[in-house]
This record gives C-alpha cells, sequence and structure tokens, in this order.
C-alpha cells in the first residue's frame, strides 16, 4: 500500500475511534437542515431545488471545515508523533496528501449524509438532479479548498485553536473577496487589474456559478488549483520548519 | 552503518551540534553519552531526517540523509525521544500504519508484525488503546515500530528513560539480543546503560564530540582505576604505613563509613602490596576491592572541562 494511502487510512481511524467525527457530523447534519428550512426559506420559495441548501454551505464550512483541518499538524507536532512521521520513508508531499484525502473524503460522509433533503425535494416536485449533483460537486470542491487552507495553517503551529482562528480568518477573507463590500472599500486604492483579481479569487463567487448548475471548467479548476497551492504551500511550510 | 561529517546544526546563533563526526559499525552498540542538552537528540533527529543539518551530513548505510533521504529512512528503525506514537489507535492499529507506510508487501507485512509482536510480547495488548497503556509497554511498542521492517541500523533516543528497574532491564535485553547482526546507536544519560549495552562511547557536551572510546578505556581515565579500597572497621588502619608504600600516590577515607581508598601511582598495581602490607599488620579486612574506575566521574571530568585526571591525582597527594 503506498503510504499515502496508509496515513489517510491512519488519520480517517483516528476521526472515527475519537468522538471528532461524530461531533461533526451531528453538527454538520443539523445545522445544514437548520440553515437551509429556517434561514434559506425553503418551502415557503416554492421551488423544487436545493439553491437554499447550497447557498449556506459556505458558511457552515467556514465554521467547521477549519475544526476539522486544525488537528492535521498541529496535533502531531504537540504529541510528537510528527518526528516518527516523518521518519518514516514518505516524502512531505505523500504524508500532506494522505491527510488531506482523508479529511476530504470525511468531509465527502457528511455531504452524502445529507441525502434525506435531496430525497424530500424529489417528493416535493421533479427538481433538476443534473443541477443537484453539480451542486454537490461544487461544494465538495469548496470543501476541499478549506480544508487545504486549513491543512496549510495547521502546518504553523503546534495550537489547534490558532490553527482553527487562522484558518477561520483566511477562508472568511477568501469568501469575502469577491462581495461589493469589499470591492468598494479597495476601489480607488488599488488599481483596477488588481481588483478584478481579487474578486476572481473570490471562493463564492466560483461557487455560486456550480451551484446553480453552471458546471464550468474554469470554476472547477479554480477550486482544484486552490486545493493544490494550498497544499504545496503547507508542505514548503513543514519543510522550512526542518530546515536551519 | 552510521556515519557523520561534520554534522552541524544550528538554531540562529547558537550550535546545537557542532561538526560532529563520528561512525558506528555493524555488531557495534554506539552510546551516544552526554548531559541534557548536549545535542543529542539533535543528532539523532538529523540521521533519522527530521531535521535538516545545516551543514555536514549524516549517511545511513551508505545513504546520504540529504540527498537519498527515503533509501537512509528505509535502513534505518528510530524510536524518537519518549516513543510517541497515536495513542487513540490500538497496538494491532499503530503497527499496521507502520507496515503500510513502510511498504512492506502484505505477506512480509504480516509476518514481520507477527514476529514482532512476538518477540517484545505485545500479544495481550494487541487490542489495547496505546494510551491506556503502561510506560513501559508504550515503550515496547515503540520498539516494536522501530524494528517492524527488520532495519540494518537501529537508533533508540533514551530508550529507557523513565522506566523502572526491570523495565530498563527488560529493555536491555532486547536491545541486547538485536544487536548482533545490526548496528545500534543509543543516546543516554544513564552510566549504568553504557556498561550495560554499549561497546562503545561517543561523549558530546554544546554539540562537539568531547570523547570516542570503549567504556573500558574511559573507566582507564578515571582516577580510581586501579585504586584500592576496603573496610577495616573496629581497626586503627595505619594511613601513615600504607603511604609510605613506594607505589602508593594518595589514600582518603571516606568520612562517613570510613572505607579506605588507597590511590595508585601512574602505571603501579596496589593490590597486591596493600594487601601482603595489611596480612603483614595482621589487620581484620572485612572486603576488600579492586576499583576499575568511575564512569560518572570520567563523565564529569569530560563533560564539564574542569578537573583533568591528572591533576585530580595530584590535589590529593
Amino acid at each position: 500500500m503506498s503510504p499515502v494511502m496508509a496515513v489517510a487510512r491512519r488519520e480517517l481511524r483516528s476521526y472515527f475511534v475519537t468522538p471528532v467525527a461524530y461531533v461533526f457530523l451531528v453538527i454538520f447534519l443539523v445545522l445544514a437542515g437548520i440553515l437551509t428550512f429556517y434561514a434559506g426559506d425553503f418551502y415557503d420559495r416554492g421551488q423544487a431545488d436545493l439553491q437554499p441548501f447550497f447557498v449556506m454551505h459556505p458558511w457552515l464550512y467556514l465554521l467547521l471545515a477549519p475544526a476539522v483541518s486544525m488537528r492535521m499538524w498541529a496535533e502531531e507536532a504537540k504529541g510528537g508523533t510528527l518526528e516518527l512521521l516523518l521518519s518514516l520513508p514518505m516524502t512531505l508531499a505523500q504524508a500532506m496528501l494522505g491527510k488531506f484525502l482523508a479529511a476530504w473524503f470525511f468531509m465527502g460522509i457528511g455531504l452524502v449524509l445529507t441525502f434525506p433533503i435531496w430525497m424530500t425535494v424529489n417528493y416535493l416536485g421533479s427538481p433538476d438532479n443534473g443541477v443537484i449533483v453539480a451542486g454537490y460537486l461544487g461544494s465538495w470542491l469548496m470543501a476541499g479548498s478549506f480544508l487545504a487552507i486549513g491543512a496549510c495553517l495547521s502546518a504553523l503551529t503546534q495550537s489547534q485553536v490558532v490553527a482553527f482562528i487562522l484558518t477561520m480568518v483566511v477562508c472568511f477573507l477568501l469568501l469575502l473577496a469577491g462581495q461589493p463590500q469589499v470591492l468598494d472599500f479597495l476601489q480607488g486604492s488599488v488599481p483596477r487589474r488588481l481588483l478584478n483579481g481579487v474578486a476572481h479569487l473570490s471562493l463564492l463567487r466560483h461557487f455560486e456559478a456550480i451551484a446553480r448548475g453552471v458546471l464550468d471548467v474554469r470554476d472547477v479548476l479554480y477550486f482544484v488549483l486552490c486545493i493544490a497551492s494550498w497544499l504545496t504551500a503547507g508542505v514548503l511550510v513543514l519543510d522550512l520548519k526542518r530546515t536551519p | 552503518m552510521i556515519e557523520t561529517e561534520q554534522l552541524t546544526r544550528r538554531y540562529g546563533t547558537l550550535t546545537a551540534v557542532d561538526a560532529l563526526s563520528f561512525r558506528a559499525e555493524p555488531g557495534q552498540v554506539l552510546g551516544l553519552l552526554g548531559p541534557n542538552g548536549a545535542g543529542k537528540s539533535t543528532v539523532m533527529r538529523m540521521i533519522a531526517g527530521f531535521l535538516r543539518p545545516s551543514a555536514g551530513t549524516a549517511r545511513v548505510c551508505g545513504h546520504d540523509v540529504r540527498k537519498e533521504s527515503l533509501k537512509a529512512k528505509r535502513a534505518l528503525g528510530y524510536l524518537p525521544e519518549g516513543a510517541p506514537s497515536y495513542g487513540e489507535l490500538t497496538v494491532r492499529e499503530f503497527l499496521n500504519f507502520i507496515v503500510r507506510s513502510r511498504g512492506l508487501s502484505a505477506d512480509l507485512g504480516y509476518r514481520r508484525f507477527e514476529d514482532v509482536v512476538g518477540h517484545l510480547q505485545l500479544e495481550e495488548v494487541l487490542d489495547t488503546c496505546i494510551e491506556t497503556l503502561s510506560k513501559g509497554l508504550r515503550r515496547r511498542v515503540g520498539l516494536a515500530q522501530a524494528i517492524v521492517h527488520n532495519p540494518p541500523v537501529l537508533m533508540l533516543d533514551e530508550p529507557t528513560d523513565g522506566l523502572d528497574p526491570n523495565q530498563k532491564h527488560a529493555v536491555r535485553q532486547l536491545i541486547d539480543t538485536m544487536a548482533r547482526e545490526r548496528t545500534i546507536l543509543i543516546s543516554t544519560h544513564l552510566l549504568e546503560e553504557v556498561h550495560a549495552l554499549c561497546n562503545r562511547v561517543v561523549i558530546i557536551a554544546d554539540g562537539r564530540l568531547l570523547a570516542d572510546a570503549t567504556p573500558a578505556e574511559l573507566e582507564a581515565r578515571s582516577r580510581y582505576h586501579g585504586a584500592v579500597s576496603f573496610s577495616a572497621p573496629g581497626s586503627g588502619v595505619s594511613q601513615e604505613m600504607l603511604g609510605r608504600l613506594p607505589q602508593v600516590a594518595s589514600i582518603e577515607v571516606d568520612p562517613l563509613d570510613g572505607r579506605i581508598t588507597v590511590f595508585p601511582r601512574p602505571g603501579e598495581r596496589i593490590l597486591e602490596p596493600v594487601e601482603s602490607l595489611l596480612r603483614q599488620q595482621g589487620l581484620e579486612v572485612s572486603e576488600i576491592q579492586l576499583e576499575r574506575g568511575r564512569l560518572d566521574e570520567v563523565f564529569r571530568q569530560i563533560t564539564t572541562g574542569k578537573a583533568k585526571p591528572e591533576t585530580a591525582r595530584e590535589d590529593h597527594a
């Protein structure tokens, strides 16, 4: 078995033998339900789609993804197992990928467990299930981006609390990057090109397009690149920490 | 084989390990000795590939840790200080993780797993969470993790630290049985360990190499080496008479138990002269001992750099 899979398996095992996994899943599912039905006006809209469900995901992930990713490296550094892990014959990239895949897969489980809402909407009306699949895919990609950010920031510190807060702040900034308030604030002080760049960095913008059912290659690529670059940055952080 | 070449590690302006070169051959148990904070763990971490050297390098079985780090790691079994492991896992899950990460085939992995579990007597705790195990058992799990891939080179950072005497004995026996065909590097600050385990010793302090010798050679540096000590309760042994022997350099009396230690002049043997003198005087001696030398004293001399053995001897003359 490749070291990547070995690490991923061990991580998943650690999620499920501690209460982390169950606490996370329960809170995720309860919040997803509440937000969809109360804040999202699921019934009153009178439309058979999962738009109000997906729209809430960025905010849900903002709270929960950092909670999953914070322990990734911080715990290993604190507990001394990092030394053990890094003396095993695998590259930093393999270890990072293994950990990330485990977390991503885990959040995928959370998403799959929201299937009752999909059944509900199919019972109530006849939604476009293609759009819903695209929405799930976009949501999962966004979760991956949050986790990759968290993986990188967790490598920075031994403290899980610090990792949590840092991740939340960075994710929040990336979510808001494309909002009119932010762009208005920046307008005038930064060049127009840069402003465009900032707007395109927004996670929310790319996610909303996918959630509407428009599966644009550029949006998918954005998330894939986001994941890859944050994971790479995380590997660099780890590497930097062991270099004098 | 482990080889370090001018191995150096700096943290900012602090030099934790300073151009350290030594070598450990197969069949050897090399003790890396030094006071706390001497840089022992840093040396091991660099050899294990956890830290990168600032300068110089180390080789494990000829594989440079800087250029062929994966090959070096494959040849090495490493027990980090305190034997860290994933406490929430069971022993079985943990060892399986190590087997898989080391890329052993399922078949070989299974055989090695069984082997190691039997060897370290972990059968009964296989399905117990590691965090609920005693310190000694956790150490055994750490050792199992280090040898599960049957590495030619083994590196153990303070393997018996914090264990009770029975557990220490058990771990030492294990190391002893593993020593035959392997290269083993052990770090410790316990001098008894050196006697019990090592056939060569490297002493470092402040990151610098201060001695590289066999335990016997180190003992020979002690001012107690070749000294004779005895207890003669209730008799006024004449120190003057002993002092008149040509081979004797000095005499010390322990103020607590009255034990008398007679130090020889350099290169002299004094057991026989002292014994015959005592016999001549018709003195009752309850027990007499020829000292091999005291490692703790040599260790102190070397690492604090204060009293040299020769000057120490003169002080007491």
